[in-house]
């Protein structure tokens, strides 16, 4: 029997796989294709302080082996999520984890001190990265003083585990993150979206209504490969890799690149059962390769 | 109603014109009910530019065949690609997806449907027929070689058709058919290009009957879990693969 559980400084998964925010919903949507109880975890649609429309339509356009969105967070806001989103969605024998984002910091102090007192959920995901909203989201993310100093804000008032979702769109990775684990993150999770941008040639017009958009799918799984690599070779807190990963063997690339467990996004959409089959290719990988402890693979890429 | 994802064989392709065809595809397992306005979302493989899946109205279900027959026009490389399949053929469905058309009973009815936005109308026409419904169905198209499978509509009912080009029926828009002068109906669908279903709107919120419209919208997953599909309502932002596609118009901000 092989060993897929893992420990995240505290939080401990029943194997490496999780969901991404923002394409699993509550995980409800997913009730007809999979049980949800297999998962490491899952992470909920981005919660801010109060209710967000998210942006006007068209909020997507296809690229090649990927995607742009421009949701814009849309959600009902933490009160919503408290009282009745949670009671329908705590059932689930997983971890949930709810992605936290803000305009300003008293936003994600507000949402995570709720959430904080949330039984069923051990953990949030703090969301310094979202490309999509006008203030805030990115623009924490993207300077190590000011995602040091929402993780700073945050910490004092939420005390289970503290994942923080990198950006990508920033010149060295790896500095933000050593910023966070500075402040006392307990795992770092990325990549979030690339912000690119798409436009139809024939109207000269932007695709997305907001011009630019987060691009996700497997366009974008060599550059997260790199950046989880980077992350691994400068911090001690466990990684969670997220960018295309659509079946066992990115996962696995994305674990010896040094990710502790992993977060299956973009690749929801087109195959809903994708996350159970990555468990189950995971698992085979390593009987395969006589891995006994998942852990045992976590940044064993060989380099020579 | 659970949804599914499955395998289908494709049983066979039909060439309507230069731009439109049907695709019947069997199930393996028997199929769960399906609902007229209803949809599937195709996976279109081996090809980096069609990453994600095509959502495509159903036109007809046939329980005995443990069939369903889309209506596809050739837009992209998604319903090229689509276009190429052959009997025997593999085509992954997550299906079925989104609410349905009202059923209302003994009422007259009147379908307008503009280019491939046809597609659900025909299998609409066969549960209103079915629940003692009188069903006229307005075809609008460019010209007559665009008004195919006529002969399938008139099962249900009568076959009205508009060409722009004035090659058969009434010249113009479906809109602008005599029939929606000279007659009073009961209830409108509606499903075909945005201009032509605010007008067939207009023309119901003129006569004070319910019009249902079926509105297209780019979509990822198709199950409500990326939120990239949403129309603006009068209650705020709703997903049209969730919360529609089918949607009354008292409910759209139009």
């Amino acid at each position: 029997m092989v060993n897929l559980e893992v420990n995240l400084k505290g939080l401990s998964l029943k194997n490496p796989v999780m969901t991404a925010s923002g394409t699993f919903g509550y995980g409800e949507e997913f009730d007809d294709f999979i049980d949800i109880d297999r998962l490491g975890g899952i992470l909920v649609k981005g919660t801010t302080r109060h209710h967000r429309e998210g942006n006007p339509y068209p909020r997507m356009a296809e690229t090649p082996s990927g995607m742009l969105n421009a949701v814009g967070l849309q959600n009902k806001g933490v009160e919503n999520f408290c009282n009745d989103i949670y009671p329908r969605i705590k059932h689930y024998n997983t971890n949930i984890l709810v992605n936290v984002s803000g305009s300003t910091i008293e936003d994600y102090i507000e949402t995570a001190s709720m959430i904080n007192e949330l039984d069923r959920i051990p953990a949030i995901e703090l969301n310094i990265s979202c490309p999509n909203v006008k203030e805030g989201g990115m623009a924490f993310g993207t300077s190590c003083v000011s995602a040091a100093s929402v993780v700073k804000a945050v910490r004092k008032v939420y005390n289970k585990h503290l994942m923080v979702k990198l950006s990508p769109n920033v010149t060295d990775i790896s500095e933000i993150a050593k910023a966070v684990e500075a402040e006392g993150a307990d795992s770092v999770s990325l990549i979030n979206t690339l912000l690119g941008m798409a436009i139809d040639a024939e109207s000269r017009r932007p695709l997305l209504s907001t011009i630019t958009g987060g691009l996700s799918g497997p366009c974008v799984k060599p550059v997260a490969l790199r950046m989880v690599w980077q992350v691994f070779r400068a911090i001690n807190i466990p990684i969670i890799g997220l960018g295309g990963i659509m079946n066992a063997k990115d996962a696995i690339e994305f674990i010896l690149a040094g990710a502790s467990a992993i977060q299956i996004g973009t690749a929801n959409f087109i195959d809903p059962q994708v996350t159970v089959k990555v468990v189950e290719g995971i698992k085979e990988y390593m009987i395969r390769h006589k891995v006994q402890n998942i852990s045992d693979l976590v940044g064993a890429l060989e380099i020579q | 109603m659970k949804k599914l994802v499955q395998d289908f064989e494709v049983l066979h392709r039909e060439e309507l014109n230069d731009e439109h065809f049907t695709l019947e595809i069997r199930a393996y397992e028997p199929l769960p009910e399906i609902k007229p306005g209803q949809f599937v979302n195709v996976l279109v493989e081996n090809s980096t530019q069609t990453f994600l899946r095509r959502p495509l109205s159903i036109h007809f279900v046939d329980y005995e065949k443990n069939s369903i027959k889309l209506y596809i026009k050739r837009i992209g490389e998604g319903t090229k690609k689509l276009g190429t399949l052959v009997s025997g053929d593999k085509l992954n469905l997550v299906f079925p997806l989104g609410n349905q058309y009202s059923i209302p009973s003994s009422s007259k009815t009147l379908l307008i449907g503009g280019g491939c936005g046809v597609a659900p109308l025909l299998y609409l026409a066969k549960h209103l027929k079915e629940a003692g419904n009188e069903v006229t169905t307005i075809l609008g198209v460019r010209s007559a070689i665009d008004a195919v499978e006529m002969d399938a509509y008139k099962a249900y009912g009568r076959i009205l058709v508009t060409t722009e080009d004035g090659s058969l029926g009434d010249k113009g828009y479906p809109t602008q058919h005599s029939i929606l002068t000279n007659e009073n109906f009961d209830y409108t669908f509606t499903c075909g290009p945005e201009p032509m279903m605010k007008a067939v709107a207009r023309y119901a919120k003129e006569k004070n009957i319910p019009c249902e419209v079926s509105l297209e919208n780019t979509m990822a997953c198709g199950f409500g879990a990326c939120l990239c599909c949403v129309t603006p309502t009068k209650t705020g932002n709703k997903c049209v693969c969730t919360e529609g596609p089918v949607f009354n118009i008292n409910d759209l901000t139009w």
